[in-house]
């Protein structure tokens, strides 16, 4: 198995609080890896490091074999390579869901318009979306909301994909239609780190899941080992404390 | 009734509210005023691209483009700190002066000018407030798509700030046309000169009610035709949320 992604020793600050502490994390091709974590623990800010949202003060980050993290690479080029899909959606309100999904593959990959339009139309249909397109995302419900931002991440076929909490903000009988959506990405191969507060999936979906502490990751493993025999003491509480709010 | 009862009121009827001289006046002031209304027009032209761009020269991130963003605030302040009856009286006199031949010594012109440069100022400041309205997510999604900061900018940011600053935009458009009036003072006759032309001639102030009539005709219609931009707009983005 070929590696997807690497991140070696990041460290990331914001002014004097240091965020990330030294993560080391490898991704195999296909694998589906879960970052869960108290809010705070790093899990948002490893993503948008990943994505190179955020730059980071030491350590390096490779991704299918090209060091994105060394001086003069592309940005833009990375970013088209690596698709994001965020808690709060950050659809575009001014845009149809056709022309948010179709604006990157048109203006950065350079696609006619009836390439792009074409494309999306096969993944809304695959994503129940179809009857969507011509719709404002003001008027889409949560759950359809961020099924768009998946799609739009997805436009752009991207090797690697990194989700942020994708269902924090959705009502909760929203939530299944986007976990759903997830685990036909998973099905289907893509290589996925998921920053998640829904244990259940996590333990479903995850070939492996990581707990972060204080922004290191204290302990990895399989699901199965991390959700019922969990090593560190720091792991142990957290999931009592899911488990003690029913969320598990 | 406490303005008609004041004791000056029939000198002021007399002075200001003179129907004859009011018709007799219009045809000229309304002729005149057809300046005030090119002058408005052609330097609107030119400030609403001028000033998007000032804002987005001040909005380039990075060490990089310090200078350009120094330039920037360097030239709005200046120009909102002159007074534009000075900016027009330096350019609308001054340039003439200089007796170069390949400068257009039309003061016409010259008007045009002061009014593009003071208003572009003001302008650029309502569109970088426009620009800073949209939240970063909105930015950090374009650019997470492979988007680069142009891109991001001229199809993400731009597209939702200028449709918010359409009503302060509009707000400066008629401070840009009563400020035609200011011309008046380089000689050239437009609606206000003309009226203190006439005033002088009729010793009547009747025909600044004129020109006072005819700025307002032009900024009321204006004023709800963007209400109604705006409300168009805001039903297109969100009908149906609601119902």
């Amino acid at each position: 198995m070929s590696e997807a992604l690497i991140v070696e020793g990041v460290h990331k600050s914001f002014d004097k609080l240091e965020v990330l502490r030294g993560i080391d994390l490898t991704v195999g091709e296909h694998e589906v890896v879960c970052l869960i974590g108290a809010s705070g623990s790093g899990k948002s800010t490893l993503l948008r490091c990943i994505n190179l949202l955020e730059p980071i003060q030491a350590g390096r980050i490779v991704v299918g074999g090209v060091e994105i993290t060394a001086r003069n690479v592309d940005l833009d080029e990375i970013r088209r390579r690596i698709g994001i899909v965020f808690q709060s959606f950050n659809l575009f309100p001014h845009m149809t869901v056709l022309e948010n999904v179709t604006l990157a593959p048109r203006k950065a990959l350079g696609q006619s318009r009836a390439e792009a339009e074409a494309q999306t139309t096969v993944l809304l249909e695959r994503f129940g979306l179809a009857d969507k397109r011509g719709e404002y995302p003001d008027r889409l419900s949560g759950g359809q909301q961020q099924r768009v931002a998946i799609v739009r991440a997805l436009a752009m076929q991207p090797e690697l994909m990194l989700l942020d909490e994708v269902t924090s903000a959705l009502d909760p009988e929203l939530v299944a239609e986007v976990l759903d959506v997830i685990r036909e990405l998973a099905a289907g191969g893509m290589t996925m780190v998921i920053a998640t507060h829904e244990m259940g999936f996590a333990r479903d979906i995850a070939s492996r899941v990581c707990f972060l502490d204080q922004g290191a990751i204290l302990e990895q493993g399989p699901p199965a080992q991390i959700f019922s025999a969990p090593r560190e003491e720091r792991t142990q509480q957290f999931l009592q404390r899911i488990v003690d709010a029913g969320r598990l | 009734m406490i303005v008609t009862r004041s004791p000056g009121w029939d000198a002021f009827k007399a002075y200001f509210l003179d129907g004859k001289i009011y018709r007799d006046s219009f045809p000229e002031i309304l002729s005149a005023f057809w300046l005030n209304v090119k002058l408005f027009c052609v330097a609107e032209v030119f400030i609403l691209p001028a000033a998007l761009f000032v804002a987005v020269l001040r909005s380039l991130p990075g060490p990089v483009f310090f200078p350009l963003r120094a330039l920037a605030i360097l030239y709005a302040d200046l120009f909102r700190g002159i007074p534009t009856i000075l900016v027009i009286s330096i350019l609308g006199f001054g340039m003439p002066a200089l007796g170069l031949s390949w400068m257009p010594s039309s003061q016409f012109f010259w008007a045009v000018v002061a009014l593009v440069l003071v208003y572009t100022a003001y302008v650029s400041e309502v569109y970088r407030s426009g620009i800073e309205s949209v939240h970063p997510s909105q930015n950090s999604a374009a650019r997470s798509l492979g988007l680069s900061h142009g891109q991001a900018l001229r199809f993400v940011v731009l597209p939702q700030a200028v449709r918010r600053v359409i009503p302060p935009l509009l707000n400066d458009f008629i401070g840009l046309q009563k400020d035609t009036a200011l011309v008046g003072t380089l000689g050239v006759v437009e609606a206000f000169k003309q009226a203190q032309i006439d005033q002088s001639a009729t010793f009547n102030g009747t025909p600044y009610l004129v020109a006072a009539t005819l700025f307002v005709l032009i900024t009321i219609p204006l004023a709800r035709f963007t209400d109604w931009l705006i409300a168009r707009d805001r039903k297109k983005q969100s009908a149906g949320r609601l119902a």
